[in-house]
């Protein structure tokens, strides 16, 4: 199978798959237990879903480890397990891809405020992914995603430790903007530009924004990434935002609202189109129609 | 410039080494601990909070106000107490039980401090039992909950049921906050409020606490 870097110098569009937390409470991952946790626990839930993302036609297979770094997971008291688990995670998705699909290891951000804001030391914070990320690689990822980081300096920690400790695979890196009335930034003040700039700069793969907004705000902030970098783009939009109906929380945005943008990324210069929260294996079904019809359009008749 | 005034200025730009100067010198040239607190501290973090709500200021920014203020209400809090100076009202907070995302519910921690009200922080991962305990022991009429996760909504409906079961409901009251919770949800477990954001936290916690 080609390479990730291979595929996007190709100018080849990636479909990602949706998301997993909720896919996983629907297979019996309890309330307030984190999904990492069934990588150890319940191994064949977390090969069904990545099954039923791949059936669907993802060819860029996420990790259950987005909470993997020793940091997060020593809250249950699995920091000591950080290893195991990253490694038997990357395992599950390898053997489900079982060469249809590339894997990309989840490494999401630690909660933690860096010092001096908070009190957290930066050098903690990059021991973490460093060991999570190894523990990744060395497990054969073919890509690491760090994702939904608000921090820019979080980011770049998680960066140079993917630098550091797997120098040879791809770093896709993925923030989450808010909409503002002066444009998109961060929780953290990080805008689209800082963002694009210090990651072009700091030599990763892929740039692009992942979770807190729905499609057509993704569409405006793939336009805007688009302006301050040349890389190729990653967008994994939610379905939407959460609405509550009853005690049931419902993401709005249909398979085929979502699909109806995907020409819009792809226009923007979008490599990779994956969803985030509320997103389904219809909605991954429904990208990957997107995309193979724009595929079809765009070659010359015979 | 008036030093109580100044004070409001240093919180806004998170000058914490100014905050403590200042204080120290309102408190020496004998200005009352409740006018500092209320027309400095109070004062510089709801310019803060409103900065925040418009997206003007981001988090960092507030972070750095809130320290500032804790700079000053350590030289305060003692006088304030001597004075029995009332605060604006007592409140539990905690992120809900399974769940361990707290920036959020720190952050509505902070602007309720600094809207003069006494916040007694549990922390995450927070059980119903802990929350109604700590609002009985501590006497706050008051209980806070935050969650991010779909997840650990139930927590929230958990606590409220448990108020009912002791006999508690409408003496503690409760209000919820957090990315997947809504008004919906408030009314839908019988919860006293919801709130959009920490900002609006702080309204409807002033709404909640006002005295009838």
């Amino acid at each position: 199978m080609d390479s990730l870097r291979e595929r996007l110098a190709r100018g080849d569009v990636l479909v990602g798959d949706g998301a997993w937390g909720t896919m996983l409470m629907a297979r019996g991952l309890a309330p307030g237990r984190p999904p990492e946790s069934l990588v150890l626990e319940r191994p064949e839930a977390v090969r069904e879903v990545a099954l039923l993302y791949l059936d669907a036609g993802a060819e860029l297979l996420t990790t259950d480890t987005f909470g993997g770094s020793p940091l997060c997971l020593g809250s249950w008291g699995l920091g000591e397990r950080a290893e195991e688990i990253n490694a038997r995670a990357v395992s599950i998705a390898r053997e489900a891809a079982a060469g249809r699909a590339l894997v990309q290891a989840s490494v999401g951000p630690t909660g933690r405020i860096l010092a001096p804001l908070g009190d957290t030391e930066p050098a903690e914070v990059g021991a973490a992914f460093a060991r999570q990320i190894g523990a990744q690689a060395r497990a054969g990822a073919d890509a690491i995603c760090i994702e939904t980081m608000t921090d820019l300096a979080e980011m770049l920690l998680a960066v140079r430790a993917a630098h550091e400790v797997a120098p040879d695979l791809p770093v896709i890196a993925t923030m989450t903007f808010d909409p503002t009335p002066r444009g998109f930034f961060t929780m953290m003040g990080v805008s689209v530009e800082q963002a694009a700039r210090a990651l072009t700069a700091a030599g990763v793969d892929v740039v692009g924004s992942n979770c807190g907004n729905g499609i057509d705000r993704m569409v405006a902030i793939a336009r805007e990434l688009r302006r301050w970098t040349s890389l190729p783009l990653a967008i994994r939009s939610n379905a939407g935002l959460p609405e509550s109906r009853g005690a049931e929380v419902v993401y709005p945005e249909t398979p085929e609202l979502m699909a109806e943008r995907i020409p819009a990324l792809l226009d923007a210069g979008v490599s990779i189109v994956g969803g985030c929260c509320g997103t389904t294996p219809d909605h991954v079904r429904a990208f990957r129609r997107a995309v193979d019809a724009r595929k079809l359009t765009s070659c010359p008749p015979p | 410039m008036d030093v109580v005034k100044s004070i409001a200025e240093a919180i806004e730009q998170g000058d914490n080494d100014a905050v403590r100067r200042l204080t120290a010198e309102a408190i020496a040239a004998g200005r009352a601990p409740g006018a500092i607190l209320e027309e400095g501290l109070v004062a510089g973090m709801r310019v803060v909070g409103e900065r925040f709500r418009t997206h003007e200021i981001f988090l960092p920014e507030v972070l750095l106000a809130a320290r500032a203020m804790q700079a000053g209400l350590g030289l305060l809090r003692p006088l304030l107490l001597q004075d029995a100076v009332p605060t604006a009202g007592k409140i539990v907070v905690g992120t809900v039980r399974g769940d361990l995302h707290d920036i959020g519910k720190n952050l509505v921690g902070i602007l309720l401090q600094g809207a003069g009200f006494s916040v007694i922080d549990l922390g995450k991962d927070v059980a119903p039992e802990r929350f109604v305990d700590a609002a009985v022991a501590e006497g706050a009429p008051l209980i806070g909950m935050s969650t991010l996760l779909t997840t650990t909504m139930k927590g929230m409906r958990d606590v409220v049921e448990l108020l009912r079961q002791r006999g508690l409901e409408g003496k503690i009251k409760t209000i919820i906050g957090g990315a997947p919770v809504s008004a919906e949800f408030a009314r839908e477990i019988g919860a006293d409020a919801y709130a959009f954001d920490a900002a609006s936290a702080v309204e409807r916690t002033r709404a909640l606490l006002a005295p009838a």
